[in-house]
């Protein structure tokens, strides 16, 4: 793991979620590990699927009770493992020191209630009873530095935008000063001038108030501009992590994150044809043998279908693929 | 006549005003020209709600404009009767982005491929319909063994491929693809953005490629038209729109875009205020007036005119007459 042990705030350790449903096991997540600095935002990235959102809803115990399991692995924040708590602890835990945020800003906001009203009581929640006046200044306060006009608060959210409405539901999130963020493609739905606003609000109040954040996202972009580490997902498993540096430039390169680069169409050239990933992901429900990405895979050897490639490690970058495994390195040139 | 430079598909001050509840007006489309040539695609792009659905809706005479004309070949197409406008149906298509939302969820895939032969009755019988059906499938790059599946049990990329033969079965000229890549992951977006340029070329198609992505379209395009409420904010040849956007709201787009490129990374993303609302009872003066930082009194006051600023980049903005 990472030598400054003192500056890790969540540490996943091969966690293994699944779903059961009475036709089938869902191996949403397959012994992952990660870790959160502490102040420093890691952006998680992959495609519809892959198990981002089971991961994040793994660290706050939100799996539905009926058909999620966590079948092994630790989940540690602050040094303190998550999986072993009571239910009490884990609702002080959700809200004061760990907030998400979801793509549908309606799933957190109640539909009946002014926005107003709804910032009051999450800022009451966390701080206890407060002086009636000092709770609306702090509702104008939040508002304000969301960038909408303090009189809105009496409105309802069917009023808001669905920018507007995000930029609350992270205002809300961020008023009660949680250390981790967890966003799960915060700005998915928005188009893309209002995503631009709520990004630059997320990292604005990031910085401001030293917030370490886990970003849910399948846009590399994101990642480019707000996230200093990035854990790539592929079929429930992390199959490649380090900064952003060792991420977009560095020497190591897996094929799956190639592959991904080369789907994307050029803002600055104009290459005539995209280099896709041929195939699909892997049904969870039926993940083959091996490597995981192998029946994807330009760069496939023998071995590569029938073992589970290693994980190895340089500095802080992560990968696991059989390329790597042989000693002779390729670089990233190499890989297709 | 020099019928070469009559393009396929022509609109003329194209204009679609819907009535809300209290008689106001919701300016939908207010106003749009636009010209694409036989072969060429023309992206059409803006932020969610700005009418880019509503002008394919009217090109397809989906719904019926308010006023304003849509040319096929040169001809108006409300004039069509008969068999034109049979001809017409069949030669203009459209891709939609949740291809789920507009077929019979109870019909299997190669039903689906082969309905609009059906009802065309392109084929005598059912062999020869069912044959064209699984040579679309070909076309596509859908596997035959799906023939017999139903659209809930396949993935948004090969549900999109259905969308896809279905538009093809006529043999079309003209396909409109309504952000058909929006819901898409980026790797099966790639394969389904390949596989529209293929087809095109193959068979001379002539796209109006709508999205919200500027990277798309930049990808897909020969000229690019940006809209903002309704209407045409600045239009022009693909790589000149990119290296020498005009408009202001072009430019907060493409300053919008988080871009995967270390090196964008820490200047600051350029963000422009405040939010598209919706066009109801809209004021004399340029609709984007509100949000712009080079906003002067005449932009309040009338609206800007679509200006030839060079060779076929046009632009509706006062600050270039500045
Ligand atoms: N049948 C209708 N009745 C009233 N208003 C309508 C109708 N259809 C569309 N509109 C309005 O017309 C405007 C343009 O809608 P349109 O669907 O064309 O936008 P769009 O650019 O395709 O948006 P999106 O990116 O969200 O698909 C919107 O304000 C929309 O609410
Ligand atoms: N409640 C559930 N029951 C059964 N399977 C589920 C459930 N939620 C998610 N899954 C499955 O688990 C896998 C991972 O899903 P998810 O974590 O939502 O991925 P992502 O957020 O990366 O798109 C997918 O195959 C998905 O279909
Ligand atoms: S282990 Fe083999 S199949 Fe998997 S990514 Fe590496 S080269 Fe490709
Ligand atoms: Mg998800
Ligand atoms: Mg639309």
């Amino acid at each position: 793991m990472l030598e400054n042990n003192g500056g890790i705030l969540l540490n996943i350790e091969d966690l293994k979620v699944v779903y059961k449903t009475d036709l089938e096991t869902v191996e949403a997540v397959n012994g992952i590990s990660l870790t959160v600095m502490k102040g420093r935002t890691l952006g998680l990235v992959g495609e519809t699927g892959a198990g981002k959102t089971t991961t994040a809803l793994s660290i706050l115990r939100l799996l539905p009770s009926t058909t999620g399991r966590i079948e092994r692995g630790k989940i540690e924040f602050n040094g303190q493992d998550l999986l072993k708590l009571d239910e009490n602890m884990m609702r002080v835990i959700r809200g004061n020191q760990i907030a998400m945020v979801f793509q549908d800003p309606m799933t957190s906001l109640n539909p009946v209630m002014t926005v107003g009203d709804q910032i009051a009581e999450a800022i009451e929640l966390h701080n206890g009873k407060m002086p009636h006046e000092e709770v609306n200044r702090r509702v104008e306060n939040i508002l304000q530095m969301v960038g909408i006009m303090p009189q809105r608060r009496f409105e309802y959210p069917h009023q808001f935008s669905g920018g507007m409405k995000q930029r609350v539901v992270i205002a809300i999130a961020l008023s009660c000063e949680p250390e981790l963020l967890i966003a799960d493609e915060p700005t998915t739905a928005l188009d893309v001038t209002i995503q631009a606003q709520v990004l630059n609000m997320i990292k604005d109040l990031r910085d401001r108030l030293g917030t370490a954040m886990l970003l849910i996202t399948h846009d590399l972009g994101i990642v480019a501009q707000i996230c200093d580490d990035v854990a790539v997902m592929y079929a429930g498993e992390i199959i490649e992590t380090g900064t952003v540096e060792d991420i977009f430039i560095g020497d190591w390169r897996h094929p799956y994150t190639a592959g991904l680069f080369n789907s994307l169409p050029d803002l600055r050239s104009q290459a005539t044809r995209l280099k896709p990933i041929p195939g699909l992901m892997p049904d969870p429900s039926n993940l083959p043998n091996g490597c995981v990405f192998a029946p994807r895979c330009g760069n496939r050897m023998d071995i590569c279908e029938k073992e589970h490639p290693k994980t190895v490690q340089k500095a802080q970058h992560r990968l696991s693929c059989h390329l790597y495994a042989t000693g002779e390195n390729p670089r990233r040139r190499d890989v297709t | 006549m020099q019928e070469k430079n009559v393009p396929l598909i022509q609109t003329i001050d194209l204009r679609k005003l819907f009535k809300l509840k209290g008689g106001v007006m919701l300016h939908a489309v207010d106003g749009i020209n636009i010209e694409i040539a036989s072969g060429e695609t023309l992206g059409v792009v803006g932020e969610s709600g700005c009418g880019k659905s509503t002008v394919g809706r009217l090109i397809l005479r989906l719904i019926e404009p308010t006023s304003g004309q849509v040319l096929y070949d040169g001809q108006d197409i409300s004039k069509f009767r008969g068999r034109q406008a049979r001809d017409m149906r069949r030669n203009m298509q459209i891709i939609f982005q949740d291809p789920y939302s507009s077929i019979d969820p109870r019909m299997s895939v190669i039903e689906l491929i082969a309905e609009y032969l059906f009802i065309h009755r392109v084929f005598k019988n059912k062999i020869e319909t069912f044959n064209r059906a699984a040579e679309l499938m070909d076309m596509v790059g859908l596997a035959r063994r799906y023939a017999n599946s139903y659209p809930h049990e396949l993935d948004g990329g090969r549900r999109q491929r259905i969308g896809i033969a279905r538009a093809l079965s006529l043999d079309p000229k003209f396909i409109i693809c309504d952000e058909p890549v929006s819901a898409l992951d980026v790797s099966i977006q790639a394969q389904i953005l390949n596989l529209l340029m293929d087809l095109q070329e193959e068979f001379k198609l002539t796209y109006m490629f709508v999205t919200h992505d500027l990277s798309v379209v930049k990808h897909i395009s020969d000229k690019i038209m940006v809209m903002y409420l309704g209407q045409c904010v600045e239009i022009a040849a693909f790589d000149e729109l990119f290296e020498n956007p005009l408009h202001p709201y072009t430019n907060a787009l493409l300053a919008a875009i988080p871009e995967p490129d270390l090196s964008r990374r820490n200047k600051e993303m350029k963000v422009i205020r405040g939010e598209v609302v919706s066009p109801i009872n809209v004021k004399p003066g340029c609709r984007f007036a509100a949000r712009c930082d080079d906003c002067v009194e005449t932009c309040r006051e009338r609206d800007p005119e679509l200006i030839e600023t060079s060779n076929g980049h046009f632009v509706a903005c006062f600050k270039l007459k500045r």
